[in-house]
């Protein structure tokens, strides 16, 4: 398989995931370029925030780097990745936390004392509105999960899981997309969602 | 899977390991057919006191579109970091989790919960359920003098995001999971809980998830020795009415 993808850049902000996501788009025959640096990433035609950790550090350090003022500005498709899609939103609770705010919602705990916490493994996804980063998946579709911060369905919800109750699964607004689950660990459905994000459409910069 | 040397080995109630197949290919069979998570014990890394051989995560994590955690002989942040750069989703640590329980508050802190995995070799003794530690060397496997029970509640208030209870009397021995002792451990644990040792029917998979609600069931020798293909293992565990993620179309 191979992209008029252009070039990737993968936002190394220090999380845990990165080398999974550079593996993933290998898979897909697309080399990505690892970067913390402001110029690449403006640069590049697709950007890709991954994210494992707590909210607050992660904003923290986007701050020290100054991505949180670089990634607003951004006009080429942008994947947030688990965490990475919880900080384009509003604000977390975890940490209490003011983010990206290019989606619109907070993120709030897994209520406790229910399912156990993390939610981790793989769930089902339900389809919400039409979009191109949704093509080929369908209802049922399976992902793989790993948070205990979660997003309500919102305006900008494109698909939703289950556990406990409806929470964000994925998310765009614009040109910034997000997936609450791991598409790099989630086998044919997160390889076709990391396929439809190289497949949009790259937009100015 | 347990790795030596590169080599996918299995013993019988931990002990006596034959050699099953080359780590890679036998990866890529089990996600093609539908293992919704990979975990790779390196068996002799705590008995002989040294790390993880990091190679093999790394051409483990090119391959692999599912999750996979890594375990054996995880001491310090510094050795989990690499063994998460390398590709692994989880780091499982269990006798080092037991010689240095701040371990398991050091890499939640440091990684988050959801990476750490607390893995608990028990089984009876005396009457009640007791913590073994390096169980991957016969010679060296001993009662760590703990309640089980209580090493439970001590990881998770020390930040343990999952638990694998590797019963170790069922281990490799395949006459069902000990669901007792499995909905003992249940009742205390709120993070997510890993069946271990005793799969030797497709019945005893439905009966684990059933009667001891795990939110996963681990096993080996079943699927090395080709006695349950997962494939059909799931279908079965869909009629039987547990939610599992279906096995066609989710190969790599």
């Amino acid at each position: 398989m191979s992209f008029a993808s252009g070039t990737v850049a993968l936002i190394d902000n220090g999380g845990a995931n990165v080398a999974s996501v550079v593996h993933a788009l290998e898979r897909l025959g697309v080399q990505a370029e690892r970067t913390a640096s402001p110029e690449r990433i403006a640069a590049a035609d697709r950007v890709i925030l991954p994210g494992v950790g707590a909210a607050a550090d992660a904003m923290a350090r986007l701050q020290a780097s100054g991505l949180d003022r670089l990634i607003p500005t951004l006009r080429q498709p942008l994947l947030g990745i688990c965490l990475g899609m919880q900080l384009l939103f509003s604000s977390s609770a975890e940490g209490d936390v003011d983010c990206l705010q290019l989606l619109h919602g907070r993120a709030q705990r897994f209520p406790t004392g229910g399912l156990p916490v993390p939610h981790m493994g793989w769930n089902e996804l339900r389809l919400l509105k039409p979009s191109p980063l949704l093509a080929g998946l369908k209802d049922g579709d399976y992902a793989y999960f790993v948070h205990s911060y979660a997003l309500p369905i919102t305006a900008d919800t494109l698909a939703s899981a289950d556990y406990g109750g409806e929470f964000t699964a994925i998310a765009a607004r614009d040109n910034f997309y997000g997936a609450q689950f791991h598409p790099e660990r989630s086998a044919r459905v997160g390889s076709i969602l990391i396929a439809n994000f190289l497949r949009l459409p790259a937009g100015g910069h | 899977m347990d790795v030596r040397d590169g080599l996918v080995v299995k013993g019988v109630r931990f002990r006596d390991h034959e050699v099953v197949g080359d780590i890679l290919e036998l990866a890529a069979r089990y996600a093609a057919e539908g293992a919704d998570e990979l975990v790779f014990y390196d068996i002799t890394a705590s008995p002989e006191g040294r790390g993880v051989d990091r190679r093999w995560i790394e051409r483990i994590g090119r391959l692999l579109d599912i999750p996979f955690c890594v375990a054996g002989g995880i001491r310090s942040i510094a050795e989990a970091e690499a063994v998460l750069a390398a590709g692994a989703e989880k780091i499982s640590v269990n006798s080092p989790a037991l010689a240095q329980p701040q371990l398991i508050d050091d890499l939640a802190r440091r990684f988050g919960s959801q990476c750490v995995v607390v893995g608990i070799d028990s089984q009876t003794f005396e009457g009640r359920y007791e913590v073994y530690q390096f169980t991957g060397d016969p010679t060296k496997t001993r009662s760590t003098a703990r309640a089980t029970l209580d090493w439970v509640r001590e990881v998770q208030t020390r930040g343990a995001g999952e638990i694998v209870l590797n019963c170790m009397s069922s281990d490799g021995v395949r006459h069902g999971y000990d669901l007792p002792q499995l909905q003992a451990v249940r009742a205390i644990c709120d993070v997510p809980l890993i069946a271990s040792g005793g799969a030797g029917t497709m019945a005893h998979f439905t009966a684990v998830f059933k009667a001891a609600q795990v939110d996963g069931a681990l096993a080996a020798s079943v699927f090395h020795k080709g006695l349950i293909a997962i494939t059909d293992l799931k279908r079965q565990l869909a009629a039987d009415g547990i939610p599992v993620r279906p096995p066609e179309g989710n190969s790599p």
